[in-house]
């Protein structure tokens, strides 16, 4: 890192942006490796040690108290005080401080303002602010856009410049392509963990997409041609919001049909998340409708969509999807366990529990000590495989499968595919929801691209990867070659300014 | 449910990895507690492991002192009874003088600790369990056998209630919920108990019958409130269940005095006694107190046992209790679930209140009716580390300790509040196997799924 | 950009029907205002209720026709309830609720006294106010021990067990040393040890709060009632004859009518109490301390990050809470009692809900706290004129209002966000 430069440090999500970046502000620990600053190596022990080296943070999840003020949160740990040993605070110079911060940068934030009701992109200046009141010379900002809209983003950047020209380092971990050729001065390309390639700003965002995503690892998965028959889900003018109360998806159209496969690619936090679970019965629908095979499912409850033929792969199986502590044979009917065989009336059947599991555990290759494990005690892939090998041991009409193979092995990967494609071809509708391209790639027949909160282009998997790239970035394919020239910050931009060029950019401008 | 070994008990603890080896332990525990001032026996007790690899005895001293549940449970015991001794010693001034010479004359006060100490655990043994005494005058035929059966007797019928409430909190627990309000769900479960008992003309057995599921239906309302603020309004269970025991509380103070309830012949805050008809039959004769709550006892414990792993209910309550992000994602309704588990907690609380006043304890309706049983159902729960054949076998241990009490206090002169420290320590020490892993040095070996409790917030 | 006005996320329409929170509580209250008005005017008597400004019956007084006192004060209510129904601006919301529930008291109270036996038409009320404060003591101290405590993210079920602890010691060690002072320090250390075993078990062993907090009250019931019939019992002169905390007349303020014979005559636990909400409230809110304490209990991680070390702030407010739950203990044995088994009583759990009802904020508890003790007081008071109100229904209120609080019908009630969650470094 140079003083008064702008890194960016670009990768898919799950590359190991973050997990650098932490261990940089000491919060996690190498295990080997230094860190050098200005040639010394630097020990930190703890965040006090990186803020005491000028090195700040703004993390991915901010790390303010939401009952606090600004001026509180940009005071703790630092605070100024007066009265002796009573260290009353002294607010007035805090807040002169974060005025004073806050204009010298052009950072408009109110001392006063209680962070909760402040709205994200403001927040994340408090956290700017935060830093910079510590006197920082490096800023790390992790994923700072993920959160931002558009306009937001464009006043970030702005703010970025003016940090530059002040003379501190950023160092910017972002996975959008747009925004770091807006911006960066150089460019980290990272994947799984290594330093895959560094560029410059000018080369061309197809050259960035390809290091970013990668094209030698391609995952492949043997299939024949589909044969997509009725629609089985269909989706239509779907709102749904987040936990927050913020709309998370908003007024989206998809349909999947019988023996297909549809992949939903997407930078996480698109509303990936909150579509799924809308259709499932655990999220309720504000507008629009949600159908099965005809049948209105939105506002059924949970069992019902699931006892109706809807198989469902939740994206976080420690969350959602698995009860750690209970055996895998208890697992493997976590949704049936009231259904004949395994329950009658009030009772539990544990001997058809244990029959159907001891096959299932054959048929779906789950590598247990027994059938009596506890689920938490298995890998991860294993784990996955438990819930895979639940939900496609009943017949189904639709399979939702969100991220169904993060953090699995190789092995494991490729077997849930295969079962995957499998549930295709005896005619099921499949919805494949992943943020791997490759996944999505290698399994769909359609691939939907999802940015906020809709369906931003519908592509086959034919499509170059680097094309579903700049729509997973929000930039639809025939815009994205007019601007490949312009150096106008994407996200921000598609908003902005230029024509519509097409359904996608149109959708957004009226969102 | 003790035919077969649980396959799938889906029990959150490792290790025991069944009902029975729990059990086993917890027994094992029991019988310990009495002999411990003696410390000369590590007696063998039969390997719960179940395949018997290098050497048997080899693998026990192995396990011993690796800190699973049975070891830190024994050692619980065994601090808790050596800070009982400590305070014993420091609350004698006689005793406590002698140590003022120590340092000239050690085995004074080695000695006379030494008698207080054993005398006392002595007589907590005798009141308990067994009565040496007793069992010689049988045999010489000074006194007759129910003598000898006596210490069972008492700790049986302390015993009783406990169980009930200790099953009512372990149930809640496992469905994710701490239901301190067991004490306040007996409180209204004694109530309409003992107003079923003497205020219905019913014939005997009916009678019985009837007062014993008022008991369960007053304990399950008193559930059901704080289940449906936790369902609907998300209001924490730990708060509403401590208020509601204080109003059940104040509620039980002012209906005594009713008119029609108060005994017409009393001024002071004492019931209509229970007919004998709504009574539960005591089971040795009319001279031990032992009674039929005891065998309702092991029955609601079986019965729990099978609910919560040979039903569907208890499989949707164990699930919403490990993860309820999971259990609703699977279809479960967690309001549902979260009412039924506090009414179901409710009725076992219930029926332990019935228990206060339809057995031999009262028969009468007074503000000490309930005592502490909901509040030690909390620590006998605990102990029984949750599981209902472990809370049975808890409920015993607490039981012989409230019955051996009686008699440390009348034979000793040592307060039975020393059996309330010697119940919260057990649990202290249980609840943090860290701690006693710590003390002993133990060998640091599977000991992190040792934790009892579930970290909740308000 | 012509359409700029459309935001790109839309942010979903706060959805705000007509039964805001505000006007529920406004029915709710006009409700109450049309009960106290009409059936507390139907069951007042012509008799003159007289409030009067002393100890007992004599000396001035207020006075009001029983029947029109209660009609006129539920009317009050009613308007107040139908002020809030209407709808008032949010800052005049606990105002306006405050009056009518005042109102709502007061029309009780017309009934209540004007239909007491002949010559108890009356109500003492330096008597009423004085009670109040003295049984309102033990909960303030209580409520700012859980404040201290769970402002830093433990919760403090233990409350009952410090304050037993507090009265032991305090009792104990004075008697034994002969000197206040001593078991003043004896009755901090006493709660303070109770609030050791709380944060070694909740901060370094992990275990639930809600639970050790319950069994740390048995243990302390256990310890202290079993030294009490070893020790004190047996020999009552020596160890449970603690001497008392003479009188403390407060200049000036000793002569501010009713308030001043009520409050500021006597008991210095009293003036510590109050004085330490102050001190609490300022310390929270207003100092580097406080500012790190409830850093620590809403985000910890947050705090971390900025280099707070989160288990030393839980640690040291918890012994805090200790320490003053303890001297909440003394102010039953070195001012009032000697010590009994068990005298604590509950007052610990009403500390709780003093606490919660007064959302976790030292001022917040102190009202809590002196509402709850006029409950108490005013049960005692109708006992005494023989009133129709069983006492047992007003004992519950405490309970019940905390009840309906958590239950969000009184007002939005929201923990420390880290209240009772282990902080486990990552």
């Amino acid at each position: 890192m140079e003083p008064g430069e702008i890194h960016a440090l670009l990768g898919e999500n799950g590359a190991g942006k973050s997990t650098l970046m932490n261990v940089l502000y000491g919060l996690y620990q190498p295990d080997e490796g230094e860190i050098l600053v200005d040639g010394k190596p630097l020990k930190l022990k703890g965040p006090s040690d990186a803020i005491g080296a000028g090195i700040g943070m703004v993390h991915q999840h901010f790390m303010l108290v939401p009952v606090f003020t600004v001026a509180e949160n940009i005071m703790l740990g630092a605070e100024q005080v007066k009265g002796g040993i009573a260290g009353f605070l002294d607010r007035r110079r805090a807040r002169r401080e974060v005025t004073e911060v806050s204009e010298r940068y052009n950072l408009q934030v109110d001392p006063d303002a209680v962070i909760e009701d402040l709205p994200v992109g403001i927040q994340q200046r408090v956290e700017i602010v935060k830093a910079l009141t510590r006197d920082v010379d490096l800023l790390i900002l992790d994923e700072p856009t993920a959160v931002l809209t558009p306009q937001e983003t464009e006043e970030l950047l702005t703010v970025m410049r003016s940090l530059k020209a002040a003379g501190k380092s950023i160092v910017f971990i972002t996975h959008k392509l747009g925004e770091v050729k807006a911006i960066a001065d150089r460019i980290t390309v990272i994947r799984r963990g290594k330093t895959v390639g560094t560029a410059s700003p000018e080369a061309s965002r197809d050259e960035l997409a390809a290091l970013m995503v990668g094209r030698n690892v391609r995952l492949t998965v043997d299939k024949s041609p589909a044969t997509p028959g009725e629609p089985v889900l269909e989706v239509a003018g779907l709102v749904v919001d987040d936990d927050r109360q913020i709309r998370a998806v908003d007024g989206m159209d998809l349909t999947v049909r019988a023996g297909e496969v549809l992949g939903v690619a997407g930078v996480q936090g698109n509303g990936q998340t909150e579509l799924i679970e809308a259709i499932m019965g655990l999220r309720p629908v504000l507008a629009g409708t949600v159908s099965l095979i005809g049948d209105r499912i939105d506002g059924w409850t949970t069992k019902k969509v699931l006892r109706a033929g809807v198989g469902y792969v939740p994206e976080d199986r420690s969350v959602d999807g698995l009860v750690k502590e209970f055996s895998v044979a208890e697992n493997l009917v976590l949704d049936i366990y009231d259904r004949p065989p395994f329950g009658a009336g009030l009772a539990l059947k544990p001997d058809a529990i244990a029959t159907s599991a001891k096959e299932r555990i054959e048929q779906f290759d789950v590598r247990t000590s027994s059938a009596d494990a506890p689920v938490g005690t298995l890998s991860g892939g294993n784990q996955q495989k438990v819930i895979v090998a639940r939900e496609l041991s009943r017949p189904l009409k639709l399979l939702i499968a969100a991220q169904p193979t993060r953090g699995v092995d190789v092995g494991s990967i490729e077997f849930i595919h295969s079962q995957i494609i499998h549930e295709r071809d005896v005619g099921t509708a499949v919805m494949v929801v992943s943020s791997e391209l490759d996944e999505v790639i290698g399994l769909a027949d359609r691939i939907a691209v999802m940015y906020r909160g809709r369906i931003i282009g519908i592509v086959g998997p034919d499509t170059p990867r680097e094309e579903i790239g700049l729509l997973m970035a929000g930039i639809s394919p025939d815009a994205a070659h007019e601007r490949s020239t312009d150096a106008a910050p994407a996200d921000g931009a598609a908003t902005d300014g230029s024509p519509a060029s097409d359904a996608g950019s149109a959708n957004e401008d009226e969102a | 449910m003790s035919n077969d070994p649980t396959p799938q008990s889906g029990s959150p603890d490792k290790e025991p990895a069944s009902e029975a080896q729990a059990a086993q332990n917890a027994l094992g525990n029991t019988e310990r507690a009495e002999l411990a001032t003696e410390p000369n026996t590590p007696a063998s007790k039969p390997e719960p492991q179940q395949e018997p690899r290098p050497s048997l005895g080899r693998l026990f001293i192995d396990n011993l002192w690796a800190a699973n549940t049975f070891t830190v449970t024994l050692l619980s015991l065994v601090l808790a009874i050596v800070v009982g001794a400590v305070l014993m010693i420091i609350s004698d001034p006689a005793v406590l003088s002698t140590y003022s010479y120590i340092t000239s004359r050690p085995s004074d006060a080695i000695n006379s600790s030494w008698t207080l100490v054993s005398e006392a655990y002595a007589n907590l043994f005798k009141g308990s369990i067994f009565d040496p005494e007793a069992f010689a005058g049988w045999l010489d035929g000074t006194n007759s056998w129910q003598a000898v059966l006596a210490p069972i007797s008492e700790t049986l019928t302390y015993a009783a209630p406990l169980v009930f409430t200790g099953l009512s909190v372990a149930l809640a627990f496992r469905g994710g919920l701490f239901n301190i309000g067991a004490q306040g769900q007996a409180t209204i479960g004694v109530i309409m108990a003992a107003l079923a008992g003497f205020l219905l003309p019913l014939p005997p057995g009916l009678h019985l019958l009837v007062a014993v599921l008022a008991g369960a239906l007053g304990g399950a309302i008193w559930g059901f409130i704080p289940g449906i603020l936790k369902a609907r309004a998300g209001a924490h269970e730990v708060i509403n269940t401590i208020m509601l025991n204080y109003v059940a509380t104040y509620f039980l103070t002012w209906l005594i005095v009713q008119n029609g309830v108060q005994d017409p012949n009393r001024t002071d805050a004492i019931s209509r006694a229970v007919d004998t008809s709504a009574q539960l039959p005591r089971l040795l004769g009319d001279n031990l107190r032992v009674h039929a709550g005891i065998l309702l006892a092991v029955l609601a414990t079986w019965a729990v046992a099978w609910l919560l792993n040979r039903s569907t209910l208890g499989f949707e309550l164990r699930a919403v209790g490990a993860n309820p992000d999971a259990a609703r994602t699977a279809g479960i309704s967690v309001t549902r679930t979260y009412i039924l588990i506090m009414v179901f907690a409710g009725i076992l609380a219930g029926l332990g209140g019935s228990n206060m006043v339809l057995g031999s304890t009262a028969s009468a309706l007074t503000p000490l009716v309930v005592a502490q049983i909901g509040f030690d159902g909390i620590l006998v729960a605990l102990l029984g580390r949750v599981k209902p054949w472990g809370v049975l076998l808890a409920a015993l241990l607490f039981g012989a300790l409230q019955a051996g009490g009686n008699r440390m206090q009348s034979y000793s002169g040592i307060s039975l509040e020393l059996v309330t420290v010697l119940q919260a320590l057990i649990v202290i020490f249980i609840a943090a196997p860290a701690l006693v892993k710590a003390i002993f040095q133990l060998r640091a070996a599977r000991a992190a799924r040792l934790q009892t409790s579930l970290a909740k917030g308000w | 950009m012509s359409t700029m006005a459309v935001p790109d996320i839309a942010v979903a329409p706060v959805r705000k029907g007509f039964w805001t929170r505000s006007r529920k509580v406004g029915l709710t209250l006009l409700g109450l205002g049309l009960l106290a008005a009409v059936l507390f005017g139907a069951l007042a008597t012509e008799q003159e209720a007289r409030f009067t400004l002393s100890d007992d019956a004599a000396g001035a007084a207020l006075e009001i026709n029983g029947t029109i006192g209660a009609i006129l004060f539920g009317i009050i209510a009613i308007a107040a309830g139908a002020a809030l129904l209407a709808g008032v601006p949010k800052r005049w919301f606990l105002p306006v609720l405050a009056v009518g529930l005042v109102g709502f008291v007061l029309s009780f109270l017309c009934w209540q006294v004007s239909a007491a036996p002949a010559g108890q038409n009356f109500m003492p009320l330096v008597n009423i106010i004085r009670g109040t404060f003295i049984l309102a003591l033990p909960l303030i101290f209580g409520a700012l021990a859980g404040v201290l405590c769970e402002r830093s993210g433990v919760v403090n079920v233990a409350i009952e067990g410090q304050l037993l602890m507090g009265a032991f010691s305090g009792a104990l060690f004075g008697s034994i040393s002969g000197s206040v002072w001593v078991g003043l320090l004896a009755a901090a250390l006493g709660g303070a040890f109770i609030s050791l075993l709380l944060a070694v078990f909740a901060i370094r062993y992990l275990v639930d709060q809600v639970v050790i907090g319950i069994v740390l009250n048995l243990l302390a019931v256990g310890v202290t009632g079993f030294l009490y019939e070893r020790l004190m019992q047996t020999d009552a002169e020596k160890y449970n004859s603690a001497p008392r905390f003479s009188n403390w007349e407060i200049p000036l303020l000793r002569d501010i009518p009713v308030l001043g014979p009520a409050l500021f005559r006597g008991n210095i636990f009293l003036y510590v109490g109050l004085l330490l909400v102050l001190v609490i409230h300022i310390g929270l809110f207003r100092t580097r301390w406080g500012l790190r304490t409830r850093s620590v209990g809403e985000h910890p991680i947050a705090a971390d990050t900025l280099g707070v070390k989160v288990l030393r702030v839980r640690y040291r407010n918890v012994l805090l809470a200790g320490v003053v739950a303890g001297i909440g203990g003394a102010s039953y044995t070195l001012a009032l009692y000697s010590f009994t088994k068990n005298m604590i009583g509950g007052k610990g759990f009403i500390a709780l809900a003093a606490l919660i009802f007064g959302r976790w904020n030292p001022t917040g508890a102190l009202l809590a706290a002196l509402f709850f003790g006029f409950a108490d007081q005013l049960a005692t008071y109708l006992g005494a004129i023989s009133s129709s109100i069983p006492s047992q229904f007003l004992a519950m209120l405490p309970y019940l209002a905390t009840i309906l609080a958590v239950a969000g019908l009184v007002g939005r009630v929201r923990a420390p966000a880290a209240d009772g969650k282990p902080y486990i470094k990552g």
